[in-house]
């Protein structure tokens, strides 16, 4: 199907940028790569009055090393991301993350802080900001805010962002020598995942967990590598799952269940 | 700050297959039917019009994508190139698409442009690409006639002979 008729612009700065959200607010949507939301305009489930489109804004298009932490621009694809020279060494779970986000030709388009943005429940790059314990830089013409993932993301495609604020960074804690661990389960490579899961390790007996899947963001937990499978058995339980064309929620319990522990053992492995 | 509204047509200039073209095009003519329709060049073909089956790839600064995932006026300025550009001007196939042929890798043919377009860009990165690498591109792509196996077999054609 085609896209119904909408206003376009394409500013050259962030300021401009930001301006046109304070006019329009939420008869806006942001255009990064197009990869979730042409699809949505196309199929008419998102109707925009305007699209603010952010692709050519030089200042956007920048991976900056903060040392502590990396910076991510809002333009920044994902496949630029996966072409870091730094990225294993650097953000070793997203280098393991990432071939997951889609499929080659969409993470050409597809931006980092467009899938944050979206805030699939399942989608690979919110679990791994998640589990990291990342941040998401807000701009308005109010002034800029930073806000912790935990924060950000409040349920299924739904965020902290006020309407006339613009994403116009996510920033990735640096993870060098720590052990990660990245697992998924799709009906095909590429698809959305069923669950996800990603584990980091806090030292050489436990890791914080990540799921993707199970409840309408990712959710986080610290689980000790001995006894794990027990203790994931038991989040599953509690965290019950939902159902959606692709899954039961039994069947998302169950995979979570035997997914988890490898991606545990993996992180603590590589930790030791 | 380039504005369009939404009712208005505006001109958009781009390059195509190595020709400076341009035509009209509203905000939300998608970038697969402005060169079909409006340029004219029907190789690239289109199919669910979500990105999902990947029929519509093509080339934009040398990188692949959804046409019916961009805009025209995204494309403003920019280098597309099509299946059209893939054969010499004497239509002599180049060496991806006579092994598609030489592997019987279509059969009706309707994914093909967008598969030879997703490999140009990623053999141009990966020129050595193993059966792994070249499945998982593929993934991107429906096809409902070849089982897949016979286009792998091209590509992998492709990368033994490539230097």
């Amino acid at each position: 199907m085609k896209p119904r008729p909408f206003d376009y612009f394409r500013p050259d700065t962030v300021e401009e940028a930001v301006a046109l959200l304070a006019e329009y607010g939420d008869d806006a949507r942001i255009l990064a790569g197009g990869q979730s939301l042409v699809p949505m305009l196309n199929l008419r489930i998102v109707e925009a009055e305007a699209l603010i489109d952010i692709s050519r804004i030089d200042a956007l298009d920048v991976i900056r090393d903060l040392g502590d932490r990396i910076e991510i621009g809002a333009a920044v694809t994902q496949n630029k991301l996966l072409a870091w020279p730094q990225l294993a060494e650097k953000l070793p779970l997203l280098a393991a993350a990432l071939p997951h986000v889609g499929h080659f030709q969409t993470r050409n388009k597809g931006t980092v802080c467009g899938s944050i943005a979206h805030a699939d429940p399942s989608s690979e790059l919110p679990l791994a900001l998640a589990v990291l314990g990342g941040e998401i830089v807000l701009k308005s013409q109010r002034g800029e805010r930073v806000l912790a993932a935990k924060d950000f993301q409040k349920d299924m495609l739904t965020t902290a962002r006020a309407l006339d604020e613009l994403i116009t960074a996510v920033r990735f804690p640096v993870m060098s020598g720590s052990g990660v661990g990245f697992r998924e389960v799709a009906r095909r490579h590429g698809d959305f995942a069923i669950i996800a899961v990603a584990a980091v390790a806090e030292n050489k007996s436990a890791v914080r967990l990540g799921v993707g899947g199970m409840a309408g963001k990712p959710m986080l937990r610290r689980i000790a590598g001995e006894g794990a499978a027990h203790a994931i058995a038991a989040w599953a339980d509690e965290l019950e799952g939902y159902e959606d064309l692709h899954a039961s929620a039994a069947m998302r319990r169950d995979l979570f269940r035997n997914l988890a522990p490898l991606a545990v053992k993996e992180a603590i492995r590589c930790a030791a | 700050m380039r504005r369009v509204n939404r009712n208005e047509r505006v001109r958009v200039g781009l390059t195509l297959n190595g020709r400076k073209l341009a035509a009209d095009a509203e905000p939300r003519t998608l970038l697969c039917d402005f060169i079909r329709h409006a340029l004219g060049a029907t190789g690239t073909h289109v199919g669910c019009e979500h990105g999902v089956c990947g029929a519509c790839t093509v080339l934009i600064d040398g990188v692949a994508t959804r046409s019916c995932l961009t805009l025209a006026v995204q494309a403003e300025g920019r280098e597309v190139k099509t299946v059209e550009s893939l054969a010499a001007p004497d239509g002599t196939l180049n060496a991806l698409q006579q092994a598609f042929r030489n592997n019987h890798a279509l059969q009706c043919g309707f994914c093909t442009p967008g598969i030879l377009m997703s490999f140009t860009d990623y053999l141009s990165r990966n020129p050595h690409a193993s059966e792994t690498e070249i499945r998982d591109v593929l993934s991107g792509h429906l096809c409902r006639c070849t089982g897949y196996a016979g286009i792998v077999a091209a590509v992998k054609e492709v990368t033994k002979s490539s230097p």
